[in-house]
């Protein structure tokens, strides 16, 4: 039986990447009350607005501020549903969800139709030559950018404290002068954002197209994980280690002679038995923030 | 504590977001319709082509509904046919209501599609009009008088990529990348193994499955993992696995239609479905009376309904003309009947040592 451990920490990071983007950016919306089920939906449309800007433009970094756009859209959408019109969360969530992946189906579909395109320029990984260093920017940037921030931002400043206050007792900040809606809106966008990133990670880095279904599911790992995580950066990310670690284990374990005999089934589902494990170990007692899944009404 | 403030108008909204999101649910699974007019009318004899319905359950871009729509197509451009289909049927009973709504309002001479995810489903709309004939992709047999199957028998040319692979590899492993363990892939995979013991005895084959149709970045992981553990060579069931190949500058095999432009370094040959001859079989029942046949032979090789791309001699490396020559043989064999490619559908271990094959 032989484990690459180097590969091993390298597929680690690269499969975990998407899921810290997304991961945080369900966090940030989530920690104003608001759920966003429309996360699974927002990953596709970055991927695929990424995507299709890139291979216009040929550059992927249009690509990537066009996700980033339409990320922010999504967000206000979800926004508009949940926030303006105070419609249930679950609902409108599944519905921006379905709809966005109808959506870029559809385009896919008119643009496209039975071609293979491949980007010309896509993102490519820093350091090829370095174990586990081989990694592209935007995985450097989730680990050791995004997360310290959004830490900071949540623990150390007035924005990350009015996102809590919104989401533990929204009356009460509104009291205290702090616009519910307008910190809805902005936690949306912003998350909405972080999402969209997510999901152009996979076309605009790891594979340079576009293929259906190509989140698979990401999205919602992202929202068993900020339950995990007890809605706090930090586990976020190491639930999303966790996830994609084991992932990367079974993927090597499968193909040794020794493990060869186990029913593929079961080592497939190991990341997601890891994950329900830690919950089980980690996520009971889980507090909710207190206005979770509540729209807000004066008087 | 917060409360939760409803006004009556949220309830309505509700209910009108409800209503929304299920119109939006029955749009996701209608998924689309295309009509073709045939191209055909030019030199007509005035005589009234036969229109074929396409049924398919996955959206077209997924290979194997797109295999039976492009060899669709192509019969409209060759003036045999009038084709309309739709796509992303995805459950059984909408499957089932589709193919009664089409046979009843647009009286189709047949229908094609895959019956995979709906086997019941189709069978029983085959028995409620009997005048028209079924086909459709399906693990299980025909049922008289008019539901006939096919299936992508691709154990031909998978045998020969196996051989080209086996020859190429340095390190003697050799990675596959699959969906699923289900009858269809596994024996190609096996074929694969197969021809690859021909070329080299002493290799041994690593397979993944990433469980889904459709996970490029799944696949591409599965792909770096073999490369890791010294595979060389890689067999690309499933997209993403070129990519991986293409980054660590290394031979692989594509699947469905000729993958060579993607990666024009590293694609070697790809694995070809062409339902075109099934669709011939079928456009003569349309045009006769219905039957009930098992069509898989359509897709051998020997009947032109699979094949290997040109091989690629200019990837990375190169290919042995003494290889080529091997491979070329065995097709000739394979096509004048002397050899016939052993099928096995039973699910390949993750690491297999070609030679206790």
């Amino acid at each position: 039986m032989s484990i690459n451990v180097l590969a091993l920490l390298s597929a680690m990071l690269t499969i975990a990447t998407p899921l810290v983007w997304a991961g945080i950016g369900e966090l940030i919306v989530e920690k104003t009350g608001v759920l966003n089920l429309g996360i699974e939906g927002t990953m596709y449309l970055g991927a695929f607005i990424g995507f299709l800007v890139a291979l216009r433009s040929g550059s992927p970094w249009l690509g990537l501020i066009a996700a980033i756009g339409g990320g922010v859209v999504a967000g206000l959408l979800m926004g508009l549903l949940t926030v303006t019109l105070g419609l249930n969360q679950h609902v409108s969530g599944l519905g921006v969800t379905l709809l966005l992946i109808a959506a870029c189906e559809f385009a896919f579909r008119l643009l496209y139709t039975g071609a293979r395109p491949t980007l010309e320029d896509k993102f490519q990984v820093l350091l090829p030559d370095v174990p586990v260093l081989d990694q592209h920017w935007l995985t450097y940037v989730a680990f050791l950018v995004l997360a310290p921030a959004a830490w900071w931002v949540l623990r150390a400043t007035g924005m990350g404290y009015r996102l809590q206050a919104v989401g533990e007792n929204f009356e009460a900040a509104d009291v205290a002068g702090i616009s519910v809606t307008a910190t809805r809106y902005v936690a949306l966008m912003v998350g909405g954002a972080l999402m969209a990133i997510g999901g152009a990670f996979l076309t605009l880095a790891v594979l340079g197209n576009f293929t259906l279904d190509i989140i698979n599911g990401r999205g919602w790992v992202c929202i068993a994980l900020v339950i995990f995580a007890k809605w706090r950066v930090w586990p976020v990310v190491l639930g999303a280690l966790i996830f994609a670690g084991t992932d990367a284990l079974q993927l090597q374990l499968a193909i040794t002679k020794t493990f060869s005999d186990i029913p593929r089934e079961l080592m497939l589902a190991l990341p997601y038995l890891a994950v329900i494990a830690a919950l089980a170990v980690w996520g009971r007692k889980v507090h909710y923030p207190a206005s979770y899944l509540q729209a807000y009404r004066r008087g | 504590m917060a409360q939760i403030r409803r006004t009556s108008s949220g309830h309505h909204r509700l209910a009108a977001l409800a209503g929304t999101a299920a119109l939006l649910l029955a749009a996701a699974c209608g998924g689309e319709t295309g009509e073709e007019p045939s191209g055909g009318g030019g030199g007509g004899g005035g005589e009234e082509l036969p229109l074929i319905y396409g049924v398919f359950a996955t959206p077209l871009e997924e290979p194997w509904d797109g295999a039976i729509h492009s060899a669709l197509q192509s019969a409209v451009e060759d003036g045999q046919i009038e084709y309309k289909h739709i796509d992303n049927v995805s459950t059984s009973d909408a499957m089932e209501r589709t193919l009664r709504d089409i046979a009843t309002n647009e009286q189709p001479d047949a229908i094609m599609g895959d019956a995979f995810a709906a086997e019941e489903a189709v069978r029983k709309a085959a028995a409620e009009f009997p005048d028209i004939p079924f086909a459709f992709g399906s693990g299980e047999k025909p049922v008289d008088p008019n539901m006939s199957v096919f299936d992508n028998w691709l154990q031909d040319p998978a045998y020969l990529a196996g051989m080209l692979c086996g020859g190429l590899t340095k390190s003697n492993i050799i990675g596959v990348v699959g969906a699923m363990p289900i009858p269809e892939v596994n024996r190609i995979v096996n074929a694969f193994v197969l021809g690859v013991k021909e070329t080299n005895p002493d290799a041994t084959v690593k397979v993944s499955f990433i469980n889904t149709f459709f996970d490029p970045a799944a696949a591409k992981q599965a792909a770096q993992a073999q490369i890791s553990a010294g595979a060389d060579v890689l067999f690309a069931e499933r997209d993403g696995v070129i990519s991986a190949a293409e980054e660590a500058n290394l031979p692989v095999v594509g699947m469905m239609v000729d993958q060579k432009e993607e990666a024009p370094k590293n694609v070697v040959t790809s694995l070809l479905w062409n339902v075109r001859p099934t669709v011939d079989a079928v456009t003569e029942q349309a045009t006769g009376k219905p039957a009930s046949e098992d069509l898989g032979t359509y897709s051998f090789m020997k009947e032109g309904g699979s094949d290997i791309a040109p091989i690629n001699t200019d990837i990375v490396g190169g290919v042995p003309d003494d290889l080529v020559r091997q491979v070329e043989d065995k097709k000739q064999e394979i096509l004048d009947g002397s050899f016939t490619t052993p099928v096995d559908e039973s699910a390949p271990k993750g690491s297999i040592d070609v030679s206790q094959q």
